[in-house]
This record gives C-alpha cells, structure tokens and sequence, in this order.
C-alpha cells in the first residue's frame, strides 16, 4: 500500500486563479487569524468583565455572571455556530436579519463566526479572570480600600494589573484555543485554513499534501504565538510577583 | 419570538432524532472515553518514562495533537484510516472505514493527548516514596504503577477526567464535518429537509446544554465528595 506524494501540486494554480494552492493555504491563515483576532478582542473584554462581576459582592450580579458562563460553556461551539449563522438572523428584527443575511460573501460568515467565538472563549476567560483574582490574597482589595481607594479603584490599581499578570499563560493557551477553534466557521461557510485545505483536497485530490500543509501552517502559527506571549509574559512581570504554576485543566 | 416556531417538526422528528442521532452520539462519546483514557494513560506513562525517546516521542504525538484543530484532525483521519487499515491487513487499495469508526477512532487518538495530559498530572501527584516503596517491596515497574500510582491518580483525576469527557461529549458534535448522523447531524438533517433550522438547531442547543450541565453537576457534586475524604 503506497500514498504517491506529489508535492509540486502546493506551487500548481488553484481553479479559482488567484495564484497558487500554497498562497490559497496562505490567505486562509489570513481568515482564521482575521476571525481569531477579532473574536480575541471582544472575547478578552466580555471575559474581563463577566469574571470580574462574579468576585464582586453583588449577589444578582453573580448569579448574572453564573449563567453566562453556564449556557455559553454547555453548548457545543459548532452548535453555537449554527445558532449565529441560523437563528440569530431569524430572530432579529426582520429589517437586521435580512440585513444581515444579505452581506456579501466572506462577510456573511466572517461575523457570524467573530460573534460565536468572542462568545465561546469570553466564558473560558471569565473563568481565567475569575480564578486569578480569587487566587489573590484579600488582603490586597482589604489594603487598597484601607488607602483611600473605592471599590472600582481597588479593582482597577490594585487587583487586575496583578490578577491579568497572573493568568497570562492561560490566556496565551486559550488564544491558541481561538486560532484552532476557529477552523469550526468552515461549518458556516468561512473559508479560512482548514476549510482551504478540504477545499484544495476536493479540487486537486492531493488529499495528505493540503492537510500536512495546513498543518505545518498550523504549527509554525502555535510557535509564533508561543514566543510572542513568552516575550510579552517577560515584558509585563513584575520581579518577585510569582506567576501562577498552570493546574491541569481540562480542554480541547 | 415564539410566534411561528413549529415544536410539531422536532415531536415528529423526536424517535429520528435520539434513537439515530442520540445513540450514536453516546456510543461514540463512551467508546472515545474508554480508549482515550487507556490510550492516554499509556501516552502518559511514556512521557514520564526515564528512556528519553520513549518520552519525546509520546511528548512530540500530544503535542502535535493539541497544536492542531480537532476538525483538521478529523479530516485527518477520515482520510487517513482507509489507507492505514489497507496497511494492516496488507490490501492494494484503501479499504472502507465508515464514518462511525473514522470518528471512533479519530476521537480516541485525539482526546488520548488530553487524557494523557491529566493523568500526567495525576500520576505526579503521587509522591515519589510510594514508587520506590513499591520497588523495594520488589515490585517491578508494572506492578507499582497498575496497583499502586494508577489506582490513586485515577481517583485524584476523576473529576478532571470527567469533565474532559463532557467536553469529548461535546465535541463529538464535530462530526458534522464528515457528514455523520450524531445528534447534530440527525438534526441538521431533519433541518434542511423541513426548512425548519430555528427549530432544530435550538431544540439541539437545548438538548446538549441539559444533558452537559447536569453532567456537569454531577462532577462538581463528586469532587466534593472526594475532597472531602482526602
């Protein structure tokens, strides 16, 4: 049983004619970094916030936080994904929806699938954020409010500059998350790595050369962001704040 | 919101849906489960294994596993067994594998590395003593991990294995991709037959937000349990 590998088909032009298979592989890192980017932003701003209200006093505001965190963390992303792409529109005022189904092409998918995985992954920072401000000594919120501060303060000098520090190698796991998570849009319709890659697949029958390519592209984008975050974790410490040791967790 | 939504579609759809959909869903979280954690806890015994290419080489197959999409993964392996079981049984052609079996055992390599990952931790949670107590008692290597690191790593692990299965349970959805009749698919089915997707994809929703939130009550109520006892 042999595989015939014929690697040139990476230089050959894909029928779309906008270049070669490789550089198709390539604009689709370009989608999926373009979505995770993006998804990443909101994602860290919903996550900071969710998982800040639910260390605070406020009762409802947790319960609120709870129940985020639950419905968005029981659902299967690709089900979420369905349900931006599917219902959401329907369920909009019919002007939006429309509006919104409307959109030309990558578009129509790209937000859909920017909306499902800022969603997805702002539960799993809520949970970070959460946790590292509870792993905190309450000392520290006691010592600010000692000092004068108010409570928002207190959050903002005091607990989250040492809270984010914390969590930040988690974060970095998690947005390696997003970058892989993100291949789930090719169920909606986004074309960004995997999706080219089974599309190459489909058009060129080199099945092992377009999933070992985009796997490579996959690995070099892990080690690229390894290193950056490593620089970044070095940038930000603080000397003789200890970084949380990483608790096995489970994940996908 | 409600004005317009068809719950006849998803009553008509019911027996299609979990007797098809359900069963295939569960069958294959269940058989994923048992041979990824198998699979894992050996992957994990080799990471921790003193042979340096026994450890790099499981290190470098978890790794490669977590640094790549689950739906690449899954393309992967649909395409991949046929050629492998060809390779095992010495036929010239790739043989058949259904999508049921592609995705068994696409999901118990894939969530093998993460089991794996767990029980690593699991078994250095157990103090070093304990090994070499086992060895000076004269058990060999086999011995001490089966009836004395593993029982206990398991038991330290449970609740972080369980979760990660609620999650497999999850992810099975993914199968979508190799156009398998899990749960998801039976629905997406009946979906883009009737033209019913608000209907379906919510009832799903549903469907999966009960069945993994009470699972995973389930789990918060036995760690406690476990914490306790320790």
């Amino acid at each position: 049983m042999q595989y015939h590998w014929h690697w040139k088909v990476l230089v050959e032009a894909e029928p779309g004619g906008t270049g070669t298979y490789l550089q198709y592989l390539i604009v689709g890192l370009g989608w999926t970094l373009a979505t995770a980017l993006a998804a990443w932003v909101i994602a860290l701003v919903i996550g900071a916030v969710v998982g800040t209200v639910r260390t605070t006093p406020v009762k409802w505001l947790v319960r609120l936080g709870n129940l985020y965190v639950e419905v968005f963390r029981n659902i299967p992303l690709i089900v979420q994904m369905f349900l931006w792409f599917f219902v959401v529109p329907e369920l909009l005022p019919e002007a939006i929806g429309d509006w919104i189904k409307q959109m030309p092409p990558p578009w129509g998918s790209y937000a859909p699938a920017v909306m499902c995985l800022a969603i997805f992954t702002s539960v799993r920072v809520a949970e970070q954020v959460r946790a590292g401000i509870n792993s905190l000594p309450r000392g520290q919120r006691m010592a600010g409010i000692a000092t004068g501060l108010t409570e928002a303060q207190a959050y903002r000098f005091v607990i989250l500059p040492q809270a984010f520090r914390i969590i930040l190698p988690p974060l970095t796991s998690e947005f390696m998350n997003i970058i892989k998570n993100s291949s789930v849009a090719l169920t909606i319709g986004l074309l960004e790595l995997t999706g080219r890659a089974r599309a190459m697949q489909e058009f060129s029958f080199r099945v092992f050369e377009a999933f070992t390519a985009a796997t490579v592209i996959y690995l070099l984008t892990n080690l690229i962001v390894v290193l950056l975050m490593r620089g970044l974790e070095k940038k930000v410490r603080v000397p003789g704040l200890i970084s949380a040791g990483s608790s096995v967790q489970a994940g996908h | 919101m409600f004005a317009g939504y068809d719950f006849d579609v998803i009553e008509r759809s019911l027996g299609y849906l979990f007797r098809e959909g359900m069963v295939f869903t569960l069958t294959l979280t269940a058989l994923a489960m048992t041979g990824g954690i198998i699979f894992g806890t050996l992957l994990a015994m080799m990471r921790l294994s003193s042979m340096k290419a026994v450890s790099a080489i499981a290190g470098a197959y978890v790794n490669l596993m977590r640094s790549i999409p689950l739906v690449l993964v899954i393309f992967w392996f649909f395409f991949l067994v046929p050629y492998i079981g060809a390779w095992l049984i010495g036929a010239s052609r790739p043989i058949a594998v259904g999508a049921f079996w592609s995705a068994v055992i696409t999901f118990t390599m894939f969530e093998a590395a993460y089991y794996c990952e767990i029980m690593r931790a699991g078994i250095q949670s157990i103090p070093r003593g304990q090994v070499w107590s086992g060895y000076a008692l004269g058990l060999n290597y086999w011995q001490t991990m089966g009836q004395i690191v593993l029982p206990q790593a398991f038991r330290n692990m449970l609740p972080v294995l369980l979760t990660q299965t609620i999650i497999l349970f999850q992810d099975t959805s993914l199968v979508y991709v190799i156009s398998a009749t899990d749960f998801l698919g039976a629905a997406a089915k009946v979906a883009n037959r009737d033209y019913r997707l608000v209907e379906m994809y919510t009832f799903v929703a549903v469907i999966y937000f009960i069945v993994s939130y009470s699972l995973s009550l389930l789990v918060k109520r036995l760690q406690d349990r476990i914490a306790i006892i320790r």
